[in-house]
C-alpha cells in the first residue's frame, strides 16, 4: 500500500518514466522538487547539529584547559584515518552517481555503492572497536563507565559528554546513510535507474556528502584543539 | 475597590509607573482607534446587495510609509526611555547596604552583613539604598518585591544583584517569581520597611551574632583555606587581600572582575579557574561548603583589604 | 487508496466523486496520501489535543477561584498548568492552522494536485500522533510538573515526574513540524500552476511560507535542546549543572532560540487566514499586498534574534538586554503594518458579517491589544516588574487565543463548505463567535491587572487580595469554554445535515473556489493557467489617484 501508485496505472502512462510521481506535472519538476527537498532537509540538519556545536563552543571557551585535557584523551591517528575513509567514501559515492549519469551498467553502479558502504562501515568499525571500546575500558564514558580521579576531572567529563553526543549523533546519521545505501543497491539491482532517471542516487549523495562534511568539522574541533599532534 | 496598581514604595517605582502609564495610553489609543475605524467601516460599507461591486483602491506608498514610520518612532522613544531607566536602575549607589539572599526550595534566607538572619522576611530601613546579592542553593528562583518594582533571578552557582531604596515605611509582599517546584506559590514573605532608628534597634536586638565577615573568617580557618592562602610571598595560593572588585587576569588571557560569582566558582569548581603563575592544585569544596557558608566566606574575602579588616 | 481512484487524471468532477467518498474504510484514511484527507486526520488529532488541554485549563480556573485553591494540592495544580501549556503549545497551536488548513489548502491555492511529498506528509502525521500519544500517556500516568518551559536544574535534577517521556513526545512531534515545513517550502517553490507568480499568490501562502521557514530553521534546535535535557536527566552528566561547571542558562538560550520563533509559527498562519477572510468578506483587494507579504517574511526573520527578551531578569549583561530590547521593538512593526493594511482593506468595501468575518475582526482587535502589551515586555524597565507575573500570561493568551485560535476558527468556518461540501448554520456560528469574544476578554483582561499588581504566574495558591480578579477571570473561562463547545457540535452536525454548498458559496476569489465542494481527489481536472492577481474582485469603476511622485500601485 505504501509503495505508491500501482504499476498497472503507471504502465498506462507510458509517457512518464518509471518512478514518476503523479502529483507532479513533469519529470523535471519532480527532480527539482526532490533536490530542493533534500537541500532544505540538510539545512535542518545544520541547525540540529548547530545547537550542539554552539553549546560545545560556549563550554570550550568557559573551560578551555579542561577541554584541551579532554581532547588529549582522544587518539588522533584513528580520527585522521576515519577522516580519510569518509572523504574517500564521498568520492566513491560521487562515482556511483557518475556511473548512473553516464549510463553505465548496474553492476558498476552497485560496485561503487557497495564500496561506499564498506568505507562507511569501516568508519563505524574503527570508532567502535578502537575508540569507544577503549574509552569504555578506560572509564571515559560519562554515565556509562566513568572513573573519577586523576585526569578525569569534571571539565574533562564535560568534554567527553560532548564528544560522545556529537560523534554519537554523527554515527547515527552514518548508520541511517548505510540503510539508505542498502535501499539504493536494491533499487539499482531491480533496474530502477537509468541515465534519464537517477535522482534518488543524487539526492542520497547529497545526504552522504553532508554527513561527511559534519565529520570534517567534528574532527578538528574535538581531536585537534589540544594543539599537539602527530600520533599521540 | 480593585486596586489598579501596587504600592509605589521605592525611588524607582514612580518612574516605572509613569512609563507603564504611557504604554497603557498608547495601547488604549491604538486599540480604540482601530476598533473605531473598523466599526465605522463596518457600518458605512456594509453590503447592501449581493451583486454590488467595490471600488478599486490603490495603495499610495506614502500611506504605507506613514504607518510604518510613526510606530517606529514611537517604539524608538519607548526603547530609549525604558533603556535609560533600566540602566539607571541597574547601578546600585556606592553607599548601599549589602544583604545576601539565598533562595532554596521553598524559602528565602536573608543574611544581613552585621549578622542577623531572616527567613522569608526582610527588615530594611527606609530611605537607605539596599543592595541584595542573590543566589540559589538548588533550582532557579526569582526574588520579587512588587512594591519596589524590583525582580531578579536567583541562580545556583551564580550571584545576581538588585538594589532599591524604600521611600515609605510599611509591609510589602515578597514573592518567588520563577517556578521552582511544588511549593513555588508558598515561597513568599514580607518586607518590613522601618524608620532608621527602629531598624537599628531591630538589628541590635535579638541574638548577638557576629558579622557575616567574622563568621566567614572562622570558616576560612575551619576549612583550612588559610593553610595555602597565607598571604605571604611565595605561597602556593594567591593572596586574597583587597582582591574583591578588582580585575584579575586569567591564564587564558581574559580578564574577569573578582565578584561573588568568580569567588564561588573558585571554591566550588576550582578546575575551571586558572590563574597565571599558579598551578591548578586547589581541591574542590563542592559538597563541603554550602550556600550559606559560601556567603560568609565571600563576605570575609570582601572585608580583606578594607578598613574594617580585623587583621588576618 | 484503491486502484480505482489511484489514477489522478481520470475521475471527472461531475460524477459526484470527491475526495471524501472516493474510497471508504479506515484503511483508506490511515494509508492515504491525499493532502486533503491528511489535513482532516490532523484536524481530528488536534481537536482531541485541544479538548485535553482545554479541560486542564477549565480545571485550573475552577481551582483558582479560591486563594487557597479550590480543587487541588499544589503538586497536582503544577501538573495541570504544565500539561495545559505543553499540550496547547506543541500539540495544538503549532500544528493547528499549518497541518489542517495548510495541508488542505496549499495545493488548491497554488493550483497543484498535491504537496511535493505526499508520503512524507502521511509520515508526518504518524510522527505527530506518536509524539502526542507519548505525551498523553505520560500525562495520564503521573504527569509532568516542570511547566512547558522545562527549565533545569528543576527539570533535570529535582522533578520526580515523567519529564523524559514528555520531552521525548515533544521531540518526536518536532520532526512532524520539520517535515511539514519542508514539504510546504518545496511545494510552494516548485508546484505553482503556470502563471502563478510569487506576487500573485494568496497571502495565506506567503504566511505559510514564512511559517515553514521557521519550522525548518527553529524546530531542530528545540529537538537538540530537549535531547540534551533528556541526557542530563538520565545520565546526570552536568551540562546544565553548575556544580560541575555547567550552566542552566545555556538551556534557556537554546530553548528560547526555538520557542520565540515558535510563537510566530503560532500567529503567522492566523495572519494569513485573516488576510483571506478580510478580502473575501469585503470583496475587495487587500490594501498593500506586498507590504503584507514582506511583513510575513520579516517577522519570520526578525523572530530569530529576539529570544533574549525572555531572560531580561536572569542577570544577563545590560548590553544583551539593550540589544534584545531594541530588536523586540523592531519585530512589532511589521505586525502593526499588517493591522493597518487589514483595516484599510475594509475602506469602501462591500462588507458582510458571516461568522468568519466576525472571527477575523475579533482577531484584529484582540491581536492589537495583545501585540501592544508586548511593548510593555520589550521595554526593559517595565519588563523587570512584569516578568513572571500574570501580565505575561494575559499577553500571550491575547495573541494565541484571541488571535491564533480565533483565526483558526474563522478559517475553519470559511473553508468548511469546501472541506465538507456543507454549510454550517451561520446564526449559531455568529452566536458562538460573540460568546467566545466576550468570554475571552472577561477571562484574560483581569489578568493584565493581576500582573501589574504583582501576582506571579504558576501559583497554586495566592494572597486573598487577588481573589476578585481571579474570580472574574474564572467566570470568563467558563463562558469561553461554552463558546468552544458549540461549534464542535454544529460543525459535526452539518457534515450530515447541513445544506449542500456549491463550489463558491462566498463568491470569493482564489483557485480553491473554482473547483467543486468537496474537491475531487486530484483537485483540478486540468491544471489552471493563472492570469490575474490575487483578490481580483469585480470593481465598479477604476478609482484613479492623481499621478504624483511617491504614489505607487502596489
Amino acid at each position: 500500500m505504501l509503495r505508491g501508485w500501482p504499476v498497472s496505472e503507471m504502465a498506462a502512462h507510458s509517457a512518464h518514466p518509471p518512478g514518476f510521481a503523479h502529483q507532479f506535472e513533469t519529470v523535471e519538476q519532480q527532480r527539482e522538487a526532490g533536490t530542493l527537498g533534500m537541500w532544505v532537509f540538510l539545512v535542518t540538519e545544520i541547525l540540529f547539529f548547530g545547537g550542539m556545536f554552539t553549546s560545545y563552543i560556549i563550554y570550550r571557551s568557559l573551560h578551555l584547559q579542561s577541554f584541551i585535557q579532554g581532547s588529549h584523551e582522544l587518539i588522533v591517528r584513528f580520527g585522521a584515518t576515519n577522516t580519510a575513509v569518509l572523504i574517500f567514501s564521498s568520492l566513491t559515492m560521487a562515482l556511483a552517481i557518475r556511473s548512473a549519469q553516464t549510463g553505465k551498467s548496474k553492476g558498476q553502479i552497485i560496485f561503487w555503492l557497495i564500496l561506499t558502504m564498506i568505507l562507511g562501515a569501516t568508519f563505524i568499525g574503527v570508532k567502535l572497536r578502537f575508540e569507544w571500546y577503549r574509552d569504555y575500558v578506560e572509564g571515559l564514558i560519562p554515565g556509562v563507565s566513568w572513573l573519577d580521579g586523576g585526569t578525569h576531572t569534571p571539565g574533562v567529563k564535560m568534554f567527553m559528554c560532548f564528544y560522545f553526543f556529537m560523534t554519537g549523533l554523527h554515527a547515527l546519521h552514518m548508520v541511517v546513510g548505510l540503510g539508505i545505501l542498502t535501499v539504493l543497491v536494491i533499487m539499482t539491482a531491480r533496474n530502477k535507474f537509468s541515465s534519464q532517471y537517477y535522482s534518488p542516487l543524487e539526492i542520497s549523495g547529497l545526504y552522504w556528502h553532508f554527513v561527511d562534511i559534519v565529520w570534517i568539522f567534528l574532527f578538528p574541533l574535538l581531536y585537534l584543539i589540544g594543539g599537539r599532534y602527530p600520533g599521540s | 475597590m480593585i486596586p489598579l496598581q501596587p504600592p509605589a514604595a521605592s525611588t524607582t517605582a514612580e518612574g516605572i509607573d509613569r512609563l507603564y502609564l504611557v504604554l497603557s495610553g498608547i495601547t488604549a489609543f491604538f486599540t480604540v482607534l482601530i476598533f473605531s475605524i473598523i466599526f465605522v467601516f463596518m457600518v458605512k460599507y456594509r453590503r447592501r446587495s449581493d451583486d454590488e461591486k467595490t471600488v478599486e483602491t490603490h495603495t499610495p506608498l506614502i500611506v504605507e510609509l506613514t504607518w510604518t514610520i510613526i510606530p517606529s518612532l514611537i517604539c524608538a522613544v519607548l526603547f530609549v526611555w525604558s533603556a535609560a531607566l533600566y540602566v539607571q536602575n541597574g547601578r546600585p549607589p556606592a553607599s548601599s547596604t549589602e544583604i545576601f539572599v539565598i533562595g532554596k526550595q521553598w524559602m528565602w534566607h536573608l543574611q544581613h552583613a552585621e549578622g542577623p538572619r531572616e527567613i522569608n522576611e526582610l527588615h530594611v530601613p527606609v530611605g537607605v539604598p539596599i543592595k541584595l546579592t542573590i543566589t540559589s542553593q538548588d533550582v532557579i528562583h526569582d526574588f520579587y518585591i512588587p512594591a519596589f518594582r524590583v525582580k531578579k533571578d536567583a541562580l545556583p552557582g551564580r550571584y545576581t544583584s538588585l538594589w532599591f531604596q524604600a521611600t515609605e515605611t510599611g509591609t510589602f509582599h515578597l514573592f518567588c517569581a520563577q517556578y521552582c517546584g511544588t511549593n513555588h506559590s508558598e515561597m513568599i514573605g514580607w518586607v518590613y520597611v522601618m524608620p532608621p532608628t527602629d531598624y537599628a534597634a531591630w538589628l541590635a536586638g535579638g541574638e548577638k551574632t557576629e558579622s557575616l565577615a567574622q563568621q566567614g573568617e572562622r570558616l576560612f580557618t575551619q576549612f583550612g583555606c588559610n593553610s595555602c592562602h597565607t598571604g605571604e610571598a611565595g605561597a602556593q595560593a594567591p593572596s586574597l587581600a583587597g582582591i574583591y572588585g578588582k580585575p584579575q587576569k586569567m591564564a587564558n588571557g581574559e580578564t574577569r572582575v573578582v565578584d561573588e560569582s568568580l569567588l564561588s566558582q573558585a571554591i566550588w569548581v576550582p578546575s575551571s579557574v586558572h590563574l597565571p603563575n599558579y598551578k591548578s592544585i586547589m581541591p574542590t569544596y563542592q559538597g563541603q561548603v554550602d550556600s550559606e557558608q559560601m556567603v560568609r566566606l565571600i563576605a570575609y574575602v570582601k572585608s580583606l583589604g578594607s578598613e574594617e579588616r580585623n587583621g588576618k | 487508496m484503491s486502484a480505482a481512484t489511484a489514477d489522478l487524471h481520470d475521475a471527472p468532477a461531475e460524477s459526484g466523486v470527491n475526495y471524501l467518498n472516493a474510497d471508504y474504510g479506515i484503511r483508506s484514511w490511515l494509508l492515504t496520501f491525499d493532502h486533503k484527507r491528511i489535513g482532516l486526520l490532523y484536524l481530528a488529532s488536534i481537536t482531541v489535543m485541544f479538548l485535553v488541554g482545554g479541560i486542564a485549563a477549565v480545571l485550573m480556573r475552577i481551582h483558582l477561584v479560591e486563594p487557597q485553591g479550590a480543587l487541588f494540592e499544589p503538586e497536582t495544580y503544577n501538573k495541570m498548568f504544565s500539561t495545559h501549556g505543553i499540550i496547547m503549545v506543541f500539540f495544538f497551536l503549532v500544528p493547528s492552522i499549518p497541518a489542517t488548513l495548510g495541508n488542505f489548502l496549499i495545493p488548491l491555492m497554488i493550483g497543484a494536485r498535491d504537496v511535493a511529498f505526499p508520503k512524507l506528509n502521511l509520515m508526518s502525521w504518524y510522527i505527530f500522533i506518536t509524539g502526542a500519544a507519548l505525551a498523553l500517556l505520560a500525562t495520564l500516568s503521573g504527569g509532568v510538573d516542570t511547566g512547558w518551559t522545562f527549565y533545569p536544574p528543576y527539570s533535570s535534577h529535582y522533578s520526580a515526574t515523567n519529564v523524559t517521556i514528555v520531552a521525548l513526545g515533544v521531540f518526536i512531534a518536532g520532526f512532524s513540524s520539520i517535515l511539514t515545513g519542508l514539504n510546504f517550502i518545496v511545494t510552494i517553490h516548485k508546484m505553482r500552476a503556470p502563471g502563478m507568480t510569487w506576487f500573485r499568490l494568496p497571502l495565506f501562502i506567503w504566511a505559510m511560507y514564512a511559517t515553514s521557514l521557521i519550522f525548518v530553521l527553529g524546530t531542530p534546535v528545540i529537538a537538540i535542546t530537549l535531547f540534551l535535557l533528556g541526557l542530563e536527566r538520565i545520565l546526570h552528566v552536568g551540562i546544565f549543572d553548575p556544580a560541575v561547571g555547567g550552566d542552566p542558562l545555556l538551556f534557556q538560550h537554546l530553548f528560547w532560540f526555538y520557542s520565540h520563533p515558535a510563537v510566530y509559527i503560532m500567529i503567522l498562519p492566523g495572519m494569513g487566514v485573516v488576510s483571506e477572510l478580510i478580502t473575501a468578506f469585503s470583496r475587495k483587494k487587500i490594501f498593500g499586498y506586498s507590504f503584507v507579504a514582506f511583513s510575513s517574511l520579516s517577522i519570520a526573520v526578525i523572530s530569530f534574534i529576539v529570544w533574549g527578551h525572555h531572560m531580561f531578569v536572569t542577570g544577563q549583561s545590560i548590553y544583551a538586554g539593550l540589544v534584545f530590547s531594541v530588536l523586540s521593538f523592531l519585530v512589532a512593526i511589521p505586525s502593526a503594518v499588517k493591522v493597518f493594511n487589514w483595516t484599510a482593506t475594509l475602506y469602501r468595501g462591500s462588507i458582510s458579517y458571516e461568522a468568519p468575518m466576525l472571527y477575523a475582526l475579533g482577531f484584529i482587535g484582540l491581536f492589537t491589544i495583545g501585540g501592544l502589551t508586548g511593548l510593555f515586555l520589550a521595554s526593559l524597565a517595565t519588563d523587570v516588574h512584569l516578568n513572571g507575573t500574570y501580565f505575561i500570561v494575559a499577553h500571550f493568551h491575547y495573541i494565541m487565543v484571541g488571535g491564533a485560535v480565533m483565526a483558526y476558527l474563522g478559517g475553519l468556518h470559511y473553508w468548511w463548505p469546501k472541506i465538507s461540501g456543507r454549510m454550517y448554520p451561520d446564526l449559531w456560528a455568529r452566536i458562538s463567535a460573540a460568546i467566545i469574544f466576550l468570554g475571552f476578554n472577561l477571562t484574560f483582561f483581569p489578568q493584565f491587572m493581576l500582573g501589574y499588581l504583582g501576582m506571579p504566574r504558576r501559583y497554586a495558591v495566592y494572597p486573598a487580595e487577588f481573589q476578585v480578579l481571579n474570580v472574574l477571570s474564572s467566570a470568563g473561562a467558563s463562558i469561553l469554554g461554552i463558546g468552544y463547545v458549540i461549534p464542535l457540535i454544529y460543525l459535526i452536525w452539518s457534515m450530515r445535515y447541513g445544506p449542500v454548498a456549491g463550489p463558491n458559496p462566498w463568491k470569493a476569489t482564489g483557485l480553491e473556489w473554482t473547483i467543486p465542494s468537496p474537491p475531487p481527489t486530484e483537485n483540478f481536472a486540468e491544471i489552471p493557467v493563472v492570469t490575474e492577481d490575487a483578490y481580483n474582485y469585480p470593481v465598479a469603476e477604476a478609482h484613479k489617484y492623481p499621478d504624483a511622485p511617491g504614489v505607487a500601485r502596489v
